[in-house]
């Protein structure tokens, strides 16, 4: 029984003094967060630039919300103001020279045409977004439509 | 009313009759003296309400506009340099800073007497005070902003193609001045219904 007990510890111990080491050893693949230790908090990525000034982004996808190729910080969206549509307002962009709404923007649920951008669309960063000049940390290999339909590049 | 008629005929003989114990001398001197004392005091008392420190003394200050300012690029940002509340809010010269320091008085009512205790009573007035400040730049064609971003010196080279675009076609032909398009860029804006180029 001794003997049993004496060689059941013996493995215990072996498997143990195993999963240290594994433990110890410093990890060969970081994750998104980097190799900081789980308890603590790993250096913080450098904030990216936003693209600002540039030409319009090409959609990835017929629905796809246009980006935003400027700079919005500080831009009021409430309540009291909206700061984008004091440029993109249908009325504002004679002077502002910034593309209209679109006029899906004025549709309300039932699919009726209201006079102004509908109260459901009003909060343009839900769907309208800056760009950044970040590197991606994962790898997207996102195929356009185009590329699928003709995939020799014949037009 | 005959009592004091007499009270002041008594203080007007006192002053128009030349001094007889005091000299000449005293006199200009004391005067010169004195006057350095007040007048000392006075731009001393100017300068010090002409701060940040004693803007934000007043909880509807500190609580309100400056709290919001904190958010904003005039607060911080890449150079380090700010814009203290009176940079913007008190006219440089001379005649125009006595005018609003007297206009201001009413901010001393205004605290004292507790128009604006809590931030409910001061998003109801938000868009009145708003529209002061507004009206103010605009008929001084923006001169506190000016004060530091001056037209001449603005490189539209450096600028986003955007700003670039607005700057020349609307500011340097004087079509429009920096507070009609740049509002809400130090505080937040009250509900803008109804102001022009607003929704």
């Amino acid at each position: 029984m001794l003997r049993i007990l004496a060689a059941a510890a013996l493995i215990l111990a072996g498997l143990t003094s195993v999963a240290l080491t594994q433990e110890t050893r410093p990890p060969e693949v970081a994750g998104l967060r980097g190799t900081a230790p789980l308890a603590d908090n790993s250096d913080s990525p450098r904030m990216p630039r936003v693209e600002d000034g540039a030409m319009r982004r090409v959609r990835n996808y017929p629905e796809q919300p246009p980006t935003i190729p400027h700079h919005i910080d500080g831009y009021q969206v409430d309540r009291n103001a909206n700061q984008c549509l004091s440029c993109h307002a249908r009325a504002r962009t004679g002077e502002s020279g910034a593309p209209m709404v679109s006029i899906t923007h004025f549709m309300d649920r039932e699919g009726q045409f209201l006079a102004t951008v509908s109260p459901r669309r009003y909060f343009c960063n839900q769907c309208h977004v800056p760009q950044v000049d970040a590197r991606p940390p994962v790898e997207n290999d996102f195929v356009d439509i185009d590329s699928l339909i003709n995939p020799t590049g014949r037009q | 009313m005959r009592k004091i008629l007499t009270l002041l005929r008594t203080y007007w003989r006192t002053l128009s009759r030349p001094a007889v114990h005091l000299s000449l001398g005293t006199l200009t001197v004391g005067g010169f003296l004195a006057g350095i004392v007040f007048w000392g005091g006075f731009n001393t008392a100017l300068e010090a309400t002409n701060t940040e420190t004693f803007c934000i003394g007043c909880h509807e200050m500190r609580d309100n506009v400056y709290a919001e300012l904190q958010t904003t690029v005039h607060f911080t940002n890449p150079s380090g340099v700010r814009a203290t509340c009176p940079d913007c809010h008190v006219p440089h010269d001379w005649t125009d800073k006595i005018a609003r320091k007297m206009q201001a008085s009413k901010e001393v009512w205004g605290t004292i007497f507790g128009t604006i205790d809590t931030r409910d009573e001061f998003l109801e007035e938000r868009l009145r005070l708003a529209k002061h400040e507004w009206y103010r730049l605009k008929t001084n064609d923006s001169l506190e902003c000016r004060n530091c971003h001056s037209e001449e010196s603005m490189d539209f080279t450096r600028q986003s193609r955007r700003a670039a675009d607005a700057h020349q076609s609307l500011l340097v032909p004087g079509e429009k001045t920096c507070i009609d398009c740049h509002k809400g860029i130090a505080h937040e804006l009250p509900d803008m219904s109804g102001v022009e180029g607003w929704q």
